[in-house]
């Protein structure tokens, strides 16, 4: 049994327990959106899309990444931002393969906000980032590898 | 409760430019304690930031998320009629259910 697999029975239960007792369903009724847990649980990029609800994603050159390193020193801050210039994109998603899920953050862009978004994600290890973009309800992604020299996910 | 959060929102011609720091602990549930034991996870899980009473940007966040989570982004004056000395609020919900709300007004730039 790995690590992997350790955290997905004994941590998913446990984290199931604290979700109910820790009353989500505030966390629900204040968010115009449930918070998609199916999408912050999965490992890849495909299962991310279709835990958003779409079928597959394609690559675009149309999406760029802005402040992303091409080598990180500390895996706990790296800086990722990303932005589409593809038209009516809905929402950016970031994604770190080699974490323990690949769904870091996912922003909802309404009409009028700039499609660019930048925040600071962690990293366990050197991984390709991905930047998932839905626009008019389709799916595209850009992919940078960024290497991490210290990991960010401690113990 | 936590820290507040430190928001700049800037008028850049006909956006607003908005930088958000927020002050969380983002513990992924993953770290282990000094003890060996496991630090239950605790992390943001939505934030949503608003203009004269509009959506300008929402969010769901895992705890992947670094810990004091900055957020910048920008939104257009058009759709929102923003214009200096209006609000922006940004609010967040973490996986406790507790909650953020903070709001700084838009100002011009120096």
């Amino acid at each position: 049994m790995n690590r992997r697999d350790v955290l997905r029975t004994s941590g998913g239960s446990v984290a199931m327990a604290l979700a109910a007792s820790a009353g989500l369903l505030t966390v629900k009724s204040a968010s115009a959106q449930a918070w998609n847990k199916t999408a912050f649980e999965v490992k890849s990029l495909n299962e991310v899309v279709r835990a958003m609800g779409g079928a597959s994603a394609t690559e675009s050159k149309d999406i760029s990444f802005v402040n992303a390193p091409d080598i990180a020193e500390n895996g706990a801050v790296v800086p990722v931002g990303a932005t589409s210039k593809i038209p009516k994109t809905e929402s950016i998603s970031i994604l770190v393969e080699k974490n323990p899920n690949a769904l870091s953050a996912s922003f909802t862009i309404p009409e009028g906000t700039d499609p660019t978004i930048s925040t600071r994600v962690k990293m366990s290890q050197t991984s390709n980032v991905y930047a998932l973009v839905k626009a008019d309800g389709k799916y595209f992604y850009a992919v940078k590898e960024v290497k991490v020299t210290l990991g960010g996910c401690g113990g | 409760m936590s820290d507040p959060m430190r928001i700049r929102a800037q008028l850049m011609g006909d956006k607003v430019d908005v930088r958000v720091l927020m002050a969380h602990e983002m513990e992924t549930g993953l770290r282990k304690d000094t003890d060996g034991k496991i630090v239950p996870p605790h992390y943001i899980q939505s934030v949503s930031a608003t203009c004269n009473g509009k959506t300008v940007l929402s969010a769901q966040w895992g705890p992947a998320v670094s810990k004091n989570p900055t957020l910048a982004f920008r939104f257009a004056v058009a759709s929102t009629g923003a214009k200096a000395g209006d609000k922006v609020i940004v609010m967040w919900v973490d996986n406790k259910g507790e909650k953020r709300s903070d709001e700084a007004a838009i100002t011009l730039p120096t």
